[in-house]
């Protein structure tokens, strides 16, 4: 945004790991239930209970590790980190200190400006806290309520090094990671219900100079879009700042979505100290190299493996890779398509188009429509045949994707077979010419692409059901004999 | 040695109010405590990794699967106070702990 300070940013990202049951307890971690209904002795904290780590959470940590390039710890423990705040009903929450489960990883994300490689210092597993609820407004408010049943749900903190220098690069960042963990389906990464949360640190330099300045930490950011935002106001307000040299506060600064800036949250009075300690009530990991590359091993095809594949096998243009592996279930359906249906193209333009067309006047997701890639493929081989025209195939198309029924028994039950049929058409063709004499004059003198107007009268009249070739041709040997 | 200070920053991260006088006691007592442990400098410990446990277990896992919740009324039979099924606690005014 200028030549004359560097951006600095770092993003801390939180995603729920999709387990069915707590990291440390047998509760349900099904989000939207009754409050505190999914709480037991180990995530309400009382005395005496003791956590067992749940095998799934590091499995899908491990998984996530793995396909974000790091390196996996082969002796790593869990942490006490302790603070009073009632979200957290032992006093402290058990994460990972000294030894994460995995460090040392990398993404690479795609802007304008080219390709950038962005950092991953870490990520280690850890459990959710609580969820409060203040009662009144924040002033009046005589109490909070808390519910624990969120209490415990497995969480990875992803911390990446700050090497982000744009917004923009802030979002592609993000944007590539949800993928990732949604390809792997560790995470449903839904923003919304806050099983992904991402806070920000913000900070300028002077081009050249090497120490950082003093950094922002920005919080309650709910969208990618909410955070591209906050930092870009918040890059403007550093500038502003050093600019007229004013200091900037280390504080933590949340978004405010109405107006669109951030507030201060209050400056940290004291440095946290969280006085970590090694967890006693749990006993360390170890990962052999044979477990880990069992892991390695059985990772599904990321997103940027797939689109290079998409690329080279289907021989389909980079854009349409691209949109086609925006999401796991996308590009399986393209395939299980392509595999009953041999034109990748065609049916990349039928995806892109009329699929994701109805998705989203619909916002609907795939898995909420009734259509697959076998479906589209037959109906696909109607129109190849001659049945109906592309024309009367979106209407087969949105019929199969409300309702799931073969293309071939709406045709029949609706009466959408293209007329091919030469007496009949003839007919229509002799009417057409009959009732529009000056068009058949214009053509006559060379204004041939009045013919698309003749085509289009037959086709309003059979209600799009005539086959358009054989119509186009009829017009010209019948005005030619004029 | 502990001093006065970092008695009172310690009594700050644990919620503790301390008078001046139980400062000035603890900050001997902790000092005392400290200077005791340093004994165990005395041995030379270079080539042994740091102990975080100490039985030699690891990989204790369980199975991802869900098993009956606490019941609801006991969940909540030690709250001093309760409102709508959720614990009620005092006005938090240190937002930004979180």
């Amino acid at each position: 945004m200028d030549n004359k300070y560097e951006t600095i940013i770092g993003l801390e990202v939180h995603v729920q790991l999709d387990t069915d049951s707590k990291i440390f307890c047998s509760c349900s971690t099904e989000f939207g239930r009754e409050p505190n209904t999914n709480t037991c002795p180990i995530c309400l904290g009382l005395p005496g209970s003791l956590p067992v780590l749940n095998k799934k959470a590091v499995d899908y940590l491990l998984m996530t590790g793995l396909a974000l390039n790091c390196e996996i710890a082969s002796y790593s423990k869990f942490d006490r980190k302790n603070y009073f705040y009632p979200d957290l009903p032992k006093a402290y929450q058990i994460s990972q200190y000294d030894l994460p489960l995995a460090k040392n990883g990398h993404i690479n994300v795609k802007t304008k400006e080219g390709e950038h490689r962005i950092g991953i210092t870490r990520i280690h597993l850890e459990e959710d806290a609580g969820k409060l609820i203040h009662e009144g407004s924040i002033d009046s408010s005589s109490g909070s309520l808390v519910d624990y049943n969120r209490t415990g749900v497995p969480l990875a903190e992803i911390v990446s090094e700050p090497d982000i220098r744009t917004p923009e690069q802030a979002r592609e960042y993000l944007k590539h990671l949800k993928k990732t963990l949604e390809y792997l389906k560790v995470s449903d990464c839904n923003m919304e219900e806050g099983s992904l949360r991402c806070d920000a640190n913000i900070s300028l330099r002077p081009y050249g100079q090497k120490e950082f300045g003093t950094k922002v930490e920005l919080k309650n950011m709910n969208s990618f879009k909410a955070i591209e935002k906050a930092l870009e106001y918040e890059q403007k307000r550093q500038r502003k700042f050093i600019e007229s040299n004013k200091d900037i506060i280390q504080e933590t600064r949340t978004w405010d979505e109405n107006k669109n800036i951030t507030i201060s949250m209050r400056g940290k009075e004291e440095a946290n100290d969280y006085r970590y300690f090694p967890e006693p009530d749990l006993v360390p990991i170890e990962i052999d190299q044979e477990s880990e590359s069992k892991i390695k091993d059985n990772l599904p095809e990321l997103p940027n493996k797939r689109k290079n594949r998409f690329i080279n096998k289907y021989n389909i243009p980079e854009y349409d890779a691209e949109v086609l592996t925006d999401t796991r279930e996308l590009a399986d359906f393209f395939e299980d398509c392509v595999l009953e249906y041999n034109d990748p193209k065609e049916v990349s333009n039928w995806v892109m188009g009329e699929f994701l067309r109805l998705i989203n006047e619909e916002k609907m997701s795939i898995s909420d429509t009734k259509i697959n890639g076998k479906l589209l493929a037959d109906m696909l081989k109607l129109i190849e045949k001659g049945t109906i025209s592309t024309k009367i195939a979106k209407t087969v198309f949105a019929e199969i994707f409300y309702t799931g029924k073969s293309p071939k028994d709406i045709v029949e039950e609706k009466g959408l077979k293209q007329i091919s049929d030469q007496d009949k058409l003839e007919e229509i063709v002799k009417d057409i010419i009959a009732d529009n004499p000056d068009v058949i004059e214009d053509i006559k003198n060379g204004k041939d692409r009045a013919i698309g107007f003749l085509v289009g009268q037959v086709m309003k009249e059979t209600k799009g059901k005539a086959n358009p070739q054989m119509v186009n041709k009829m017009f010209k040997e019948k005005i030619k004999q004029i | 040695m502990i001093d006065q200070k970092e008695v009172k920053y310690i009594a700050n991260l644990a919620s503790l109010k301390l008078s001046e006088d139980q400062v000035k006691k603890f900050s001997k007592q902790l000092s005392d405590i400290l200077d005791y442990i340093e004994k165990l400098d005395e041995l030379k410990t270079d080539n042994i990794r740091p102990t975080s446990y100490t039985v030699p277990v690891k990989n204790v896992l369980r199975d991802d699967v869900v098993k009956d919740s606490l019941d609801i009324k006991k969940v909540l039979k030690n709250a001093p106070e309760r409102s709508n099924n959720q614990f009620r606690v005092p006005k938090i005014m240190d937002e930004e702990k979180k």
